[in-house]
């Protein structure tokens, strides 16, 4: 007789709703999933982003004035940049964390509930502390 | 006995790649933080003088490839975990290896024009 463990199904898949609306996440979750989210953002369009300034703004000296002077003084251009800052932040801070907990630093309880709040707030600090560059 | 656990390997070189990336990653871009403040390059001739230096150049295409290296990885575990239907998860993974490779390609050629 099949027991009620064997008929559960797996793999076990839980959708991004599920995630964000349905389960009360600790922090360290919330470090998790925005690494996610961070990471995902970065592919997709902020490398592609950054790729296209650079190359514009080497191109020539006009391209290099239209970028620094015109592009990136538009407003939706500084609320983006502002994101991009956000991300990158955020993933390198959650990341540093990972690379210490591989490392056994900080797996208990206690430190990682603490590393994972410093991991939210330092992401959030930093984004504010180069987002006034933007103004 | 010999098991032949087909396929197995590629979790481990893909788990230790993502943390060996994400060292030079994080490197490069405290070290390009570093070098903007310092050095300020507000001028085109300036940011272009940046961009010309061997060890610039050297430094930034390491960078985009292991930052193409890292994405692989960490872009496939979430269309591992949130994509069911094979036939899409696969489209998505081949979209995501041409995405960077088009990524790959177009950093060298602004770095050597």
């Amino acid at each position: 007789m099949p027991s009620a463990a064997a008929k559960k199904l797996r793999p076990k898949y839980l959708s991004l709703p599920a995630i964000l609306f349905q389960i009360r996440l600790p922090p360290a979750g919330w470090v998790s999933i925005l690494h996610r989210v961070s990471g995902a953002l970065l592919v997709l369009p902020f490398t592609a982003w950054i790729l296209y300034l650079v190359d514009a703004s080497l191109a020539s000296e006009q391209g290099f004035a239209r970028v620094k002077d015109h592009y990136l003084q538009l407003p939706i251009v500084k609320l983006g940049a502002l994101v991009l800052i956000w991300a990158l932040c955020h993933h390198l801070c959650a990341g540093i964390r990972y690379l210490l907990i591989d490392l056994h630093i900080g797996v208990d309880m206690p430190a990682a509930r603490y590393s994972a709040w410093l991991v939210i707030v330092a992401g959030l600090l930093l984004t504010a502390l180069f987002g006034t560059r933007l103004l | 006995m010999k098991r032949l656990v087909v396929g197995a390997h590629y979790g481990t070189t893909g788990f230790l790649a993502q943390r060996v990336t994400a060292v030079f990653l994080a490197a490069y871009v405290l070290m390009l933080g570093g070098v903007l403040y310092a050095w300020q390059p507000n001028t085109y001739a300036a940011w272009r003088e940046l961009f010309s230096r061997g060890w610039m150049r050297i430094a930034t295409l390491l960078f985009v490839t292991s930052l193409v290296w890292h994405a692989w990885v960490g872009v496939r575990d979430i269309l591992m975990d949130y994509i069911k239907p094979d036939g899409l998860r696969f489209a998505l993974q081949v979209l995501t290896l041409l995405l960077l490779a088009i990524y790959l390609a177009w950093t060298v050629q602004i770095l050597w024009r």
